[in-house]
């Protein structure tokens, strides 16, 4: 018998858990952004050591955070624009619950030091795996109830969520490669520069494609839904898209100007890192142009706020990532602070509000109930984010500069300026600066913790969400 | 290919053709996209047509051409790429019309720089270290070159730190005359001393020895145990000398004046007879001689307290 109702379980199951990692993986960042300050701050603490934690902490919020932010949000946008539901339930579960594993392997073995090195891919051979077999499950459940949909054409959205499940496949099996030497020790498959090509092939499409393509899945439905309004433009989704899609694949080798790299694999990654400003506003456009006509909503309503904020930062960071690709600025700003900054623009700006804004709207949905428990603390919560973001990438702005500018001084005589040891002193104005903003946008996490706590508590789940029989054109 | 770098980049031709065709190909296929969905704009008060199709209730598109400042900035980055590619190297093996490579520019950078610091301080090579230690102007690029060079071990003020010498107090372990000092930063060195505690006789046998060689220094020890140490040292003295002060020809380090670097307690010197020590500095013969004269001058200067 064909389903009558939707799958919310498993939406409802990654909603909550993109709350709890956000706290965990932001709670980490505050500590690595205070151990900057004061290096003892965790005792000597092996586990808990700097080297450790970084890894920690970006795999907790881009995979555990961000991840589940895309699993929520793509199962229950395939559902809905596809009007079916989910083509399995179990292996919705499998889904659900082998992510959770994953995330929780993770986060024991890099705190035991247990790690292969390449950065976004720390985890070791077995993990690796085991993400592989739960992202193939997810491909399957995606786009098997993409092809037993009710509608006729395939909504936007899904385009870019199925964009992102396919690459992001293609990108983990290759990059993760390797030779195992024991259950928890493995070589690269690749080797000097190659390994290094291979590895930033992967690093900055896992940007492009992880905390790119699939969030601008998110905004294509949770936007104009939220606005009342019409996508901008279809033409535009469609050229964006393509463009965005076939030009993100050469960038990686800006990762690596300077280098051994051959220099002709160099200019590729910064010219195609330079066209890529064209398709990724493209996406800007067409998410902030949908509200005309609807301006005024933005005065008063706060999940609205996020949205087209983190569409803001994300238009602002998708032009700050092509002008550091040049090379000559590249020169300046790589190794510094600045890239720091730059990540969490797209990080905190982008990928962090989009999912927050998306999950106001969401969370309501799935526990019965019109809109959040408190409207007001989502607006405090955007303050705080927003300014949170903004101390953070200004001082980093300031702290990288400052850096770039240090480390290539030089004096009459052909001797270097400043000594490493100046550069890094000159730095704790920043890091302080930065700690707070990261410290406010942590705590508004607290704040939207509260606040879903308080709205499941008044709200009844919702496993009973009918199909409209009627199917539009 | 670049002069002096002795592997080609491609293996065979074919693949500098692959690559060519690839990246021409890449750019007139995202030409094609822009192009194949430029259309005409609105006219003024034209409302652009809603597309019939309708998901999830009410999520509906718009089909607005492409904005004009947008479709005008692609087609700028895809010109701009496209020159980009005749100047600079990016298509194959093909150097690119300016011949620019990342090796020559940064050659270039590094020659305008020597000259500089050729300029400004190959002269002192003529001075004596002496006389150059008491040169304040000399002393300043000396203090910046140990800034760059020397203070990641050595510390900024040169005072050292824990397993890294101090090179202010005048207690040299190879030699504090300048042209020893200049011998060592030239040179370099390792030092290392085997773990003992076998031949001292385990844990107790060390804390013996280390109790004589305070008693030797002056320390506060326990007088037993040192007592009893004194003939376990006898392993000690073939490098540290009956009276251990050691010896500096050959880096044998004096462990009754000096304050050692790894520490003086009883725990350290335990430490360092069960399990070893292990010294050395990397040899800096890569600096070029007019930079190893003024540092050494300027450690001189700083054993000098200057």
């Amino acid at each position: 018998m064909e389903a009558t109702t939707y799958n919310y379980k498993v939406v409802r199951q990654f909603a909550i858990m993109t709350v709890v990692w956000g706290i965990v993986g932001m709670l980490v960042g505050v500590i690595i952004a205070a151990q900057l300050i004061w290096p003892d701050i965790t005792y000597g603490i092996e586990w808990l050591s700097y080297g450790r934690l970084r890894p920690l902490h970006t795999n907790a919020v881009i995979f555990a955070f961000g991840g589940c932010a895309l699993f929520a949000t793509s199962l229950y946008v395939v559902q809905r624009t596809c009007q079916a539901r989910l083509i399995s339930d179990g292996l919705a579960s499998f889904v659900f619950w082998g992510w959770q594993l994953i995330i929780v392997l993770a986060a024991v073995t890099l705190v035991l030091g247990i790690t292969s090195g390449k950065e976004y891919a720390e985890l070791e051979w077995p993990i690796d795996i085991l993400i592989a077999v739960v992202w193939v499950a997810y491909a399957v459940l995606f786009f098997g109830t993409i092809v037993k949909r009710k509608t006729k054409y395939i909504y936007v959205a899904n385009w870019f969520y199925g964009a992102f499940i396919i690459t992001v496949a293609l990108l983990h099996i290759v990059n993760s490669m390797a030779f195992p030497v024991s259950w928890l020790k493995s070589y690269s498959m690749y080797a000097g520069v190659q390994d290094a090509m291979v590895q930033w092939w992967y690093g900055h499409n896992a940007v492009g494609f992880f905390l790119t393509t699939a969030f601008l899945g998110m905004m294509y439905y949770f936007v104009p839904k939220q606005a009342g309004r019409p996508i901008y433009s279809y033409r535009l989704s469609i050229v964006h898209f393509w463009a965005l899609n076939f030009i993100y694949m050469w960038a990686g080798p800006h990762h690596l100007l300077y280098t051994a790299l051959p220099d002709w694999t160099q200019s590729l990654g910064m010219l195609f890192s330079l066209m890529l400003i064209a398709p990724s506003w493209g996406g800007m456009i067409n998410g902030i142009m949908t509200l005309s006509g609807a301006w005024h909503k933005l005065r008063t309503d706060p999940i609205l706020k996020f949205l087209i904020t983190a569409l803001s930062f994300y238009g602002m960071s998708t032009f700050e990532g092509p002008m550091m690709s040049v090379k000559t600025v590249n020169a300046l700003s790589h190794y510094t602070e600045w890239t720091i900054g730059h990540v969490h623009s797209g990080a905190l700006g982008w990928v962090a509000m989009i999912s927050i804004g998306s999950l106001y709207y969401l969370i309501p949905r799935l526990f019965g109930r019109e809109e959040m428990w408190s409207v007001r603390l989502i607006n405090v919560h955007f303050w705080w984010s927003t300014i949170g973001v903004v101390l953070y990438i200004a001082s980093m702005w300031i702290a990288g500069v400052a850096q770039g500018l240090m480390w290539r001084a030089t004096n009459e005589d052909g001797t270097l300026t400043y000594s490493f040891a100046q550069s890094v002193n000159a730095m704790y104005p920043f890091y302080t600066i930065r700690l707070i903003g990261g410290a406010m946008f942590f705590a508004g996490m607290l704040l939207m913790a509260y606040n879903v706590w308080k709205t499941v508590a008044a709200g009844r789940v919702v496993n009973d969400a009918r199909i409209p029989e009627t199917v539009h054109a | 290919m670049i002069e002096g770098y002795a592997v080609p980049d491609f293996v065979s031709d074919f693949w500098h053709w692959w690559i060519a065709a690839l990246t021409i190909g890449g750019i007139l296929f995202t030409l094609w996209v822009v192009v194949s969905q430029t259309t005409r704009r609105l006219a003024p008060g034209e409302q652009a047509e809603v597309m019939e199709h309708r998901w999830d209730g009410d999520l509906q598109e718009y089909n607005n051409p492409l904005p004009r400042w947008w479709l005008y900035l692609f087609y700028f980055l895809i010109a701009f790429s496209a020159v980009y590619l005749v100047l600079y190297p990016g298509l194959g093996k093909f150097q690119g019309a300016w011949n620019w490579s990342s090796a020559s520019q940064w050659q270039q950078e590094k020659a305008r720089l020597d000259a500089k610091f050729d300029e400004a301080i190959k002269p002192y090579l003529q001075v004596d270290l002496n006389s150059l230690a008491s040169d304040a102007k000399a002393m300043q690029s000396g203090k910046r070159l140990f800034l760059t060079y020397c203070s990641q071990c050595h510390g900024s003020d040169g005072k050292g730190s824990k397993d890294f010498p101090n090179l202010t107090d005048q207690e040299w372990l190879w030699g504090g005359e300048p042209e020893r000092i200049k011998a060592s930063i030239t040179n370099g060195f390792t030092a290392e001393m085997p773990p003992l505690g076998d031949a001292v006789g385990g844990e107790q046998g060390a804390r013996e020895v280390a109790n004589y060689v305070l008693a030797m220094a002056g320390r506060p020890h326990d007088a037993a145990l040192a007592a009893a140490g004194k003939d376990k040292y006898a392993v000690c003295a073939g490098c540290h000398g009956e009276d251990g002060k050691g010896n500096a020809d050959a880096g044998f380090p004096n462990i009754v004046d000096a304050p050692s670097r790894f520490g003086n307690s009883e725990a350290a010197i335990v430490e360092g007879i069960l399990k070893g020590r292990k010294g050395g500095m990397p040899s800096q013969a890569h600096l070029g001689e007019a930079k190893i004269h003024l540092l050494a001058a300027y450690v001189l200067s700083l054993s000098k307290g200057q």
